[in-house]
């Protein structure tokens, strides 16, 4: 079901659906395909909240603008609107980077974070990109990059609505908004991620060349006891690409740990 | 008419491996450019510059970057070097790109110190820029127009404030004491200029009062400049045509052969410009959503600008001399075939008042580049003062 919030003081669009422990799952810079198999699976153990980020889909954009720290504070207070508690916060890709944000600012309200191929962290040097330059390459070579098998993420957008189309767009501007600049990362992040008090599982697709799982082992040091899992056939979108291994993997954690 | 000469002052050396390597831009080493060349080759363009002055031509310089087809990378700079060269030419930056520069009271301080330099010759040009200038900037696609439109404020604000200094604490520019010396020699700023091929950029121009220009193809031209007036009509003032400008390349010859020759060389800049890598011609936030829809749903390609006379697109890459002829890209041929092209499609949009001429292009070489200057100077130049050359109104009397 999608339904509409106002949260401190802009319109938020989001899918909420299934009942249990409730789960935040914040989406990649893809943007969220509802009808997309992972929800549906997570939404079998869990109740699922999922927002379109603002700027992506019908959420507008916060204030004409906006940046990561906004969209971590929106969705703490989207979390302390529906008085979350004992929530799992899911985050994967862009999605990771913004739950990182979260949870060095607070805590409170959920119980496990689990990051997805996360963005958002500076590991190398200044003269080794960790993150691959997805603005820099054309698509073909980006589905290569991001997926184990590309034939899975290709879309034919010619085969789409107006509606999706303008969504996507939109997504796409919202994206480069957010993480143009540094690129996809906040260069202080990393420094507070000890922060993280809650138990936390990093997955990461075997094969992900956007961010591999090198950079994932980054991440584990920087958050005490973290722990880091590799989901083998799949690239940057585990969730997509592989959802039943994403979803056993992350409810057998959830139950666990913690 | 006023016209104004340019050249890109290009790297052609560079094209075949830039063509070779499907990038002109962005991606192609600069191991490519021998610096010793390239010594010449500015020298030889500044001349060129020179020439204009002595001929009656005004001068108009703009700036790419990470590119072999334009080697201006600083407009105040090749613009102080002109200034010192000439005397009566004015002097067009088209200009800054204001979205992708750091520092916008930097950008207003080299502008007023141009004007001071040339006493009051300058017109200033604040644009957008290309899409492909994104990524040597590194700057923000998404929010692109926002911060040119802060960036356009200070700038003015900066340039004509004399009881300074002010305070600046904006979305993405910031300052606690603005009071730029020199101040311009123009009061309150030289003339603005900005540049489009849409008709939102003539709605938002008209609403400024600003000159605004655009490039290569009629098809473009016609509704931003309709949009420009009925928004001026609207605000309660009549835009006349010096508030066009219109850029083609140009080429003249004592027979139609020589200026089709002429031009056709220099039309290798038309046909070179758009060759760069494609992730860099469209990021997003660039251009508009139903734009980029219409992209999407085209499989990914991009409609060029460049339309004929019937709207369908002309590939730029590609097109023949006859072409872009047909196209409004380029006036060729005769002193006569020259002006009745103009005149026929200055008259076809509603009347421009500044041709912005691209006399020089890539294999266009020096002998040729001043045979086109000279005669167009002598033969075209003349007549065209007296097309569209009734006194306008001033629009910024109406608009600030």
């Amino acid at each position: 079901m999608t339904k509409t919030m106002s949260i401190a003081g802009t319109t938020l669009e989001l899918v909420e659906r299934g009942n249990g422990r409730p789960l935040l799952f914040l989406h990649a810079g893809e943007g969220l395909g509802p009808e997309r198999p992972w929800l549906e699976l997570l939404s079998q153990k869990y109740r699922v909240i999922a927002p379109w980020h603002p700027g992506y889909g019908n959420s507008p954009l916060i204030d004409g603008s906006g940046s990561v720290d906004d969209l971590a504070y929106l969705y703490l207070d989207l979390a302390a609107d529906l008085t979350l508690e004992n929530a799992v916060l899911v985050g994967a890709c862009f999605g990771g980077w913004v739950a990182a944000e979260m949870m060095v600012r607070s805590t409170a309200g959920f119980s496990h974070l689990v990051l997805v191929d996360p963005l958002g962290i500076k590991v190398s040097g200044r003269e080794k990109r960790d993150i691959a330059d997805m603005h820099a390459v054309p698509r073909a070579e980006y589905l290569t990059l991001a997926w184990a098998d590309p034939a899975r993420g290709d879309i034919d957008f010619t085969r789409l609505s107006e509606n999706d189309l303008a969504g996507i767009v939109r997504g796409r501007e919202a994206f480069a908004l957010y993480g143009w600049k540094p690129y996809m990362h906040n260069p202080r992040l990393r420094r507070w991620l000890h922060r993280i008090d809650r138990p936390t599982l990093l997955l990461w697709g075997a094969e992900d060349r956007i961010v591999t799982p090198a950079y994932g082992e980054g991440w584990r040091q920087a958050i005490p006891g973290a722990r880091l899992e590799i989901i083998p056939q799949a690239g940057h979108f585990p969730h997509w690409e592989r959802p039943e291994a994403f979803v056993e993997r992350l409810s057998v954690f959830v139950d666990n740990s913690g | 008419m006023r016209v104004w000469y340019f050249s890109e002052m290009a790297y052609h050396p560079a094209w075949e491996e830039g063509l070779k390597r499907g990038s002109l831009r962005v991606v192609l080493p600069n191991a490519n450019y021998d610096p010793k060349v390239g010594h010449g080759l500015l020298n030889r363009y500044l001349d060129e510059f020179a020439l204009c002055d002595e001929v009656g031509l005004d001068i108009m310089v703009n700036e790419h970057h990470s590119t072999s087809t334009c080697l201006t990378i600083s407009v105040p700079m090749a613009l102080a070097i002109i200034a010192r060269e000439t005397k009566r030419s004015r002097l067009l930056s088209l200009g800054t790109p204001i979205a992708n520069r750091p520092d916008p009271v930097r950008v207003a301080e080299e502008m007023a110190w141009l004007d001071v330099l040339s006493g009051g010759r300058l017109e200033m040009g604040l644009v957008k820029g290309a899409p492909y200038e994104i990524a040597p900037a590194n700057s923000n696609p998404a929010n692109l127009m926002r911060r040119y439109w802060e960036a356009h404020d200070l700038i003015l604000k900066a340039m004509s404030t004399t009881n300074g200094p002010f305070n600046w604490e904006g979305e993405f520019f910031h300052y606690r004491n603005v009071n730029i010396w020199p101040r311009p020699y123009q009061q309150p700023t030289p003339p603005v200029w900005m540049t489009g091929l849409s008709v939102e950029t003539g709605r938002m121009a008209a609403e400024h009062g600003h000159v605004v220009g655009t490039l290569l193809s009629l098809s473009a031209a016609g509704p931003m400049f309709e949009a420009y007036r009925k928004r001026a009509q609207e605000l309660g003032w009549t835009a006349g045509p010096d508030r066009f400008a219109y850029a083609a390349v140009v080429g003249v010859g004592a027979t139609r052969e020589e200026g089709l020759r002429r031009a056709n060389l220099a039309a290798d800049y038309v046909r070179t410009s758009p060759i760069v890598a494609e992730p860099f011609t469209n990021p997003p936030g660039y251009n508009s959503l139903a734009a980029n829809i219409a992209m999407l749903k085209a499989g990914g390609k991009r409609g060029g600008f460049v339309r004929d006379r019937h709207g369908n697109p002309v590939e730029q890459t590609t097109a023949s001399i006859e072409q872009l002829i047909e196209s409004g890209t380029c006036f060729a041929g005769t002193p006569d075939d020259v002006y009745d092209q103009i005149k026929a499609l200055s008259d076809s949009v509603g009347g421009f008042g500044h041709l912005l001429m691209f006399g020089q292009g890539g294999f266009l070489d020096h002998k040729d580049t001043v045979a086109n200057i000279t005669l167009f100077a002598k033969e075209v130049l003349p007549r065209l003062r007296e097309l569209n050359a009734e006194p306008q109104k001033a629009a910024g009397a109406a608009a600030d």
